[in-house]
Order: structure tokens, then sequence, then C-alpha cells
């Protein structure tokens, strides 16, 4: 039976809605705070906001993550920049502006109402973070910068070098340790989430697991937040970190917290390609450098010459060809196709002819290279690291990779999950990107999530509780959770197989890769639901994890990790063969219009899609959330 | 592409903190000069479990040069012998066929060994949490322009807050100083004009958390030389100066409240 998703959008005018909200949520009373206990799971962007704001607040607050700092979450890794409707360019920015942008970026499969309040809240958080001493690039006056960054027209997007991501989660880290020195935050490091425990329908805390002991321990709080990143990982490549992983919240999802577009998984176009089999990551370079950069292939697809050999008339400016008014800074989903598309006809350049083009030529001519290297210089030294080639001299070679999923943690207005007491922020919740996000939007949908969100609707949520008795660590749910987190652990131990944990995710990465990547077929991906299951099954007998579950033992911990994507990976394929639409970076080939770009089925298909764990992936319950756009207008996206 | 051959693997293992180390020698027959050096690391690692031995622990995240999780004494030098690079960035096209690489943990009092190549970071933090922050409470702040940083401001604070918290300034200390580190955020933020409040009360918090965990500068400067980020001595200068000033300046400041 499927449940009706109430996504408790607010009454009123579409631009009045946030206030409207914020004007009839409850508050607790300052004193009444610190009776109260809110766990908040990784500290990234989402989590150092909110546990640092939840904690000046006066919220008791516990915060985990597994890294060995709370500074290594990979928001740092964001390079680009973070957008927000200041308008300080006086070009015709404006928070409704953000808003059409987002909705229409996202292929019209986002929530209007939560989209809006990010627009809304956009211009706060880079005053919060200009006064947190976030360096961000500034004019000789004293005043911001900006640059532009692909699905928009106007120049909204404020950075600090090719390191925003780093500049604005070290601030988010030091309003953290702040807290952690004054003692409103506990932080437990290297402790990574193995369970969550509901009770009687509420979410009453999280079985741990310390990562240096193999210790799991039980904690309850009134309030849970989930701020754990995305799972680009399940493809085995991508350019998440290599410790990224959807544990926690698949583990959330199997205690009855819906998944949402599982298979909406955004593909970067501007990656440095894969260079040999044994790669383990792929390293991404910041949109922004389309700002600048020019990209192309030859028009002869058996051309070996090198770039500087090519003649202007014999090179495919294809993105400038094929849509004049963005040119370069198309959207991702549409540049990573079109870039997917000349490879597969030959058109590739570099040793294995997997690439394309990423040429600065012209911009060094026109700006002088110090204007270059003060824009990119960090990014052109990254490529020069890994690549080996001196971006100054010879074009960078890129190719898409995956890099960012929109789907997630199925969330309401509120952020509240679909279990009650749980909570879903940053890129682990689903809500505000649609089919596709814009650059530089990762970075501001955490931070607003965290800093101007979540503060105001946990309060909401955690006033009627005040003075009621709350689930202690000693009840009953607790103590199985964690005899089953204990049960499942010594498992991939005895299973004393011939292959290791990586070995089976790369497997599963190539499987998910190839049938639900750029492009999927119904062919594809019921051959991938018949692949999956077998693999997975293969992975339950011939498992190996060596040493033991008493020390560190990073072989054990990517067992139960890659245990988790195995599910999650039947779940997404699932997903893209239900949605027969094209539709943003979700991309089915027997969906497209004439000229190769996406068709959407809105009579169908303009929805949310939100499985319920039924014990089985494979027979995930699909629920529907309508999509309602009361002031965008359901338009075909065009960036011609 | 082309395959390094024969290279000796010299691997520091400890089972645990308390545990006395020793180096455990391995071949690597065949790596790809394309592979990073922390792939090298995963191909020996999927060997040992294929051997039924247990993996070796490193730390590492990003594999990009920004998280600062990875470390690693490579021949003796932190992050290896690339300049300006972090371990994960380091590429095996540096090393030759038939090297011998010996791979140790940071080495530094501060920072004790967990196991094998990973040890505990934490001391940093301590130092950020003494006072490595602009207190700016959520909620408060003033439209963002209000604030004008002038460009070279703007562009010196950056520069020190390009520091990722590795720890190759301790690991190659001879004193296991945390003087480049501590400096660098005291610098980032001392120069802005939101720091300026609590400029001294900041330098002379952090500087005593760092005094509590670390050894003291003599001013050796390896520290600079082996940071992946290249953060500038000068920072230190900065640090010093401003530490200096506080403990008048904050006696002003307190006698007046």
């Amino acid at each position: 039976m499927s449940t009706v998703l109430n996504a408790k959008i607010p009454a009123g005018a579409l631009r009045d809605k946030w206030d409207n909200y914020k004007a009839d949520a409850k508050l607790v009373n300052p004193n009444n705070k610190r009776k109260f206990k809110v766990i908040v799971v990784g500290t990234g962007l989402a989590g150092a906001s909110a546990a640092a704001t939840l904690a000046e607040l006066g919220y008791q607050v516990d915060a985990f993550t597994f890294h060995d700092s709370a500074r290594r979450a990979h928001s740092i890794a964001a390079q680009g920049g973070i957008n927000a409707a200041k308008n300080y360019q006086g070009d015709g920015d404006s928070i409704n502006r953000l808003f059409v942008d987002t909705i229409k970026g996202g292929d019209f499969r986002s929530r209007e109402g939560n989209v809006h309040r990010l627009a809304q809240v956009s211009v706060d958080i880079i005053d919060q973070m200009v006064a947190q001493g976030v360096p961000f690039a500034r004019e000789y006056g004293g005043m911001l910068d900006n640059r532009s960054f692909g699905g928009a027209q106007v120049s909204r997007t404020f950075y600090a070098r090719g390191q925003t991501g780093q500049q604005l989660l070290l601030g988010a880290y030091q309003q953290l340790s702040r807290q952690i020195g004054l003692g409103g935050v506990r932080l437990f490091n290297r402790t990574e989430l193995v369970d969550i425990v509901v009770i009687d329908g509420r979410c009453s805390g999280i079985v741990v697991r310390d990562l240096l002991t193999g210790e799991i321990t039980s904690h309850a709080a009134h309030a849970v937040v989930m701020a754990t990143g995305g799972y680009g990982n399940v493809y085995f490549l991508s350019t998440n970190a290599m410790n990224c992983n959807v544990t926690a919240a698949w583990r959330a999802h199997r205690r009855g917290a819906m998944f949402a577009n599982p298979c909406y998984t955004q593909i970067h176009p501007t990656c440095i390609p894969q260079s040999d089999e044994s790669q383990s990551k792929l390293t991404l370079m910041s949109e922004s450098l389309r700002n600048d950069g020019r990209v192309w292939v030859p028009k002869n697809a058996d051309d070996s010459r090198s770039a500087e050999q090519i003649p202007e008339s014999e090179r495919d400016y294809y993105l400038e060809r094929l849509y004049p008014s963005y040119g370069n800074l198309a959207p991702r989903d549409i540049s990573s196709r079109a870039a997917k598309r000349l490879v597969d006809k030959g058109h590739g350049v570099g040793p294995l002819k997997n690439g394309v083009n990423l040429d600065f030529s012209a911009a060094i001519a026109r700006l002088g290279r110090d204007v270059v290297e003060e824009r990119y210089g960090n990014l052109f030294q990254m490529y020069e690291r890994i690549a080996g080639e001196d971006p100054y001299s010879t074009p960078m070679r890129i190719y898409p990779a995956t890099h960012y999923t929109m789907g997630g943690l199925w969330v309401d207005y509120e952020l509240g999950t679909t279990v009650p007491g749980l909570y879903a922020a940053g890129e682990a919740n689903f809500s505000d990107h649609g089919a596709n996000r814009l650059g530089a939007s990762a970075l501001m949908q955490g931070l607003a999530d965290g800093y101007f969100v979540l503060p105001y609707t946990i309060s909401n949520g955690l006033a009627p509780l005040l003075n009621k008795p709350a689930p202690t660590t000693d009840h009953p749910a607790f103590v199985q959770a964690e005899t089953e987190a204990r049960e499942r652990f010594n498992a991939y131990l005895n299973v004393k197989g011939t292959r290791s944990p990586d070995w089976f995710h790369r497997e599963l990465g190539k499987i998910i890769w190839d049938y639900c990547g750029m492009e999927r077929t119904q062919q594809g991906l019921e051959k991938a639901l018949s692949e999956l299951p077998a693999l997975y099954s293969e992975f339950k007998k011939d498992l190996r994890v060596t040493g033991t579950g008493e020390s560190v033992n990073q072989t054990l911990e990517k067992a139960g990790r890659v245990d988790d994507f195995f599910q999650l990976g039947m779940l997404m394929c699932r997903d893209a063969l239900d949605r027969q639409e094209s539709c943003g970076a979700h991309f089915r080939s027997e969906y497209q219009t004439d000229e190769g770009e996406a068709l959407r089925n809105d009579e169908n298909f303009c929805h949310v899609s939100a499985y319920k764990w039924t014990g089985d992936p494979m027979a995930a319950e699909l629920n529907k959330e309508q999509l309602v756009y009361e002031t965008a207008h359901l338009a075909t996206r065009s960036y011609k | 592409m082309n395959q390094l051959t024969n290279l000796k693997l010299k691997v520091w293992r400890q089972t645990g903190p308390e545990a006395e180390g020793h180096f455990e020698t391995h071949t690597v027959e065949k790596v790809s000069d394309e592979a990073s050096f922390l792939e090298m690391l995963d191909q020996l690692n999927e060997r040992l479990i294929s051997d039924g031995k247990e993996a070796v622990v490193f730390d590492h995240d990003c594999r990009e040069g920004i998280c600062g999780t990875c470390s690693l004494m490579i021949n003796g030098r932190a992050h290896g012998p690339q300049r300006a690079t972090t371990t994960c960035q380091l590429h095996m096209r540096t090393f030759k066929s038939g090297d011998e690489i010996v791979i140790e943990p940071w080495r530094a009092a501060a920072f004790p060994v967990i196991k094998d190549l990973m040890v505990d970071r934490s001391s940093f933090d301590r130092i950020v949490e003494a006072g490595g922050f602009i207190t700016a409470p959520t909620g408060g702040a003033p439209d963002a322009n209000l604030i004008l940083v002038p460009k070279p401001v703007a562009d010196a604070a950056m520069d020190s807050a390009a520091c990722i918290g590795c720890g190759a300034c301790v690991a190659a200390c001879p004193n296991g100083a945390a003087n480049l580190f501590a400096g660098a955020k005291i610098s980032h933020l001392n120069v802005l004009p939101q720091g300026q409040s609590e400029r001294y009360k900041r330098a002379e918090a952090m500087v005593h958390a760092m005094d509590d965990q670390f050894g003291s500068c003599t001013n050796h400067g390896e520290c600079s030389a082996a940071c992946p980020k290249e953060i500038s001595l000068d920072v230190i200068a900065m640090m010093n100066s401003d530490f200096r000033k506080s403990k008048s300046k904050n006696r002003k400041a307190l006698s007046r409240g």
C-alpha cells in the first residue's frame, strides 16, 4: 500500500511561504533548549553549519564523523564557487531569477517551495561566510568579485580562487570548533554510523562503530540529522573522495526513511580522463574553467596531430556550435552528453582517445598568462600534477565523470524524512536540484540547509516534546540494533572467500556505469537488474576480509560500505527503468527529441519517486509525490 | 604509458599505539607510471588480501590534494620528493624501476601512531578550538559588501588559508613544532578586518594550545619546504609578533573590562 507523501509546503504566495513558515513555527525557550539533544551525522558544509548553529542556540549537540577531523569532509574539494542572488554585479540577478534558473536547470523535477527558499537564503549565506572570515575573491576597491557558471546568464558565483569548498568548509569547521571548545558540541571523530534506531515510529538515536577499536555503541537523541553526503561512489570511479559512501543514508532507508529519485546522478563534464585500469578515482576540473576555456574536438575523427598543429578551421567547438546562447557554459548534463557522443564517434583526443580538449590559448592571448594564472592557477597545477602536461601550453583533456547525486533521502519542506525526528540535509537529501544540479549550487544548498533551514524546522519539531520522556540507550531497540550491527561486521570477517571488497566494488561500478550512467536504455537496465543480484550473492559468498574487527581495519569498513552500495545500485536501476522519460541527468535513449535532447513526459512523470524499504531492494515500494508548478511554467529546456 | 618494475618497498607496520613497530619489505613487480603513489599502495594491499594478510593501514580520502588526510614520509621526506605535492598527487612517474622506497608514518610526539602508517592529528584541532575562528554566530551578519577587504589583503589571507592541515610541517620539523600550521591560521584571520576584534586574544590562546602539545620552533624552515601548499615562513613571524603584542594588549583589554 502506498503512503501519501505530504511535503508540508506552507500556504501563501511562493515568495511568502518561508516567512509564513517562520512566523508560524513553534519555538523552544532558550532555557529549555539545553534539555534537548540533537545528533548531527557528518561534518561537511551541511553538518558542520547545522551542528555549530544548533549549539549556538543552546541545544546539546553530538556530532559524528568517520574522518579524523571535521575539516576533512568532501565539501572541501568543491572548487568553483557558491551561487547567491546578491546582484552585486547589477546584471539583472534576483531571487526570482536564481529560483527560475534552478528549477529550469533541474529540468522541472524539483519542488518549487524548497527551491524558492534556497534562492531566498542564498544571500544570507554570503553575509554569514564573510563574517566568518572566508577570503572570497575581491575587486581592488574591496568589494566582492563574482564569476559565471553553467546554466546562468548572470555572474552570481562567489569564489575563493579554485578552493571555494575548502574555504567555506574551513569557515563552518572553525565555527564548529569554537562550539567544541566551549563545550556546546561533543565531536566523535573516526566514528561511523552503522544503524539508526526507531522507537514507536520516531527516530530515537543512532548506533555507531568506533573505527579505531571496532566497538559498537548507541547514542540517544531527540532529533537526528543526516548530513552524510551523496552516493556517487556506487560507480566505483567518481570524483568523490575514496571514503564517501551511502551507508548512513541507506541504513536510515532500511529503517523506514524513503529514498527519493535514486536514478538522478550527475555526470560532471570536466574531469581528467581515466589513464589506466588501476585508477582509483577521477579528478574534477572546476566548471569555472569553462568561463575562459573553449571546448573542442578535431573535426576529423582520425586526426592524430597534437592540438597546436590542428588549424582553427579543422576544429569543432561543438558547444558553441550547438548551444550558441550559452556556448561553453551550457549546463552539465547537456555538456556531458555532447562530449560522450563525440568521443563515441571517434573524435576523442589523448592516448586513449577518451577526452575532449579544453583550450585556454584564446584566453591567454586575450587576458595574458598572469590573469589566467590568477583565476585558475591552482587548478592548472592540479592538472599538471595528475596528467603530467602543462595546460598553459597544451589544452587540458577532459571527460565526464560521476560527480554529484541529486537523489537521496526524501524530505519534506522541513527537511524531515518519512521517519519523524530524522532529518536529512545537504547532498544526502533529494530536495532542491531536481534531475540536474547547476554548478556552484551544492555549496549553497549545504549551507542553506545547515545554517538557515534546520535551526528553524528542528525547533518546530522539538517544541511539542518538551518535558516528555525520551527513550534511552538501554531500550531493547538499541540493544537489538547493536547486536545486529556486531553480527553484520562479524559476518563479513567470516565469509573467508577469495575476493576483496574493492574487487566487488569495481565490478559493481562497471555494471552501474555501463547501464545506469550517462545514457540508459530499457534493455541495459534490465540486464543490470539481472546481473546485480548475481554479483551481490557472490559478494556474500566469496568476500574476503583479512584482519580482525578489534582494531583499525579499512578492509572491513569497505566491506560494509560496498554491501550497502549493492543494494542502492539495484534501487537506482529499478528507478531508472521505471522513469520512462528523459529529464536532466537521467537520459533514456528511447526518449529524446530529433536533436538528441532530453524528452520529458510531464503527463506521467512530473513526480518524485520515493521508495520504501520492504526487505528487498529489488522489490522496494514506489510512492509518488506529484510536483505542482504554480509559478514556474513547465517548458522544454533550451540553451540554444 | 610505461611500466615500472621491481620496486622494493620498506613499509612501516605497527599493530597499535603501544606496539613496537618494524619495517616490512615488499616487492612490487610491476606498476604503471600513470598510477598515483597511493594507487600503488592499493595494489599492494589487494595482493596482501589475496595472500590472506592484513592490508597496510594508511589515511587517505580525496586523492586530489585538498582534504589533507593523506600523509606518509617517503624516503625520509614528508609527502615524498616532489615539491608542493601531497602524497595522493604524487605519481609513480617520479620514480624509476628498481628504486627502494621507504614508507613511514609522520614521526612526531604530538602525532602518535594509531596503526601502521596512520597517526592521530587531533592535536591540530585542539589549536583551532582554542581560538582559530572568528566569533560570528549564525544570523547576525551584516551585508557582505559592508565589510570592504582590499584585494591584496584578501589575497594574503587566502595564501595562509590554503593550509590543508595535513601535518607535513610538524613531521618535517626536527623539533616537531606546529608553528607553520598555527601561524597560517592566525595570519589568515588576523589580517582580515573581520578578525580584528579577537586578534590578540586569538594569537595568545592558539600559541598556548600549540605550546602545550608541540615542540618549539628554532627557525629551521623545514616546515615551509615540506608544505604541499607552500605556506610561507612569514606566517610564523606574524604569529610571533601578534603573540608578543598580546601580552600587553590583552592585559590592557582585561583591565578595562
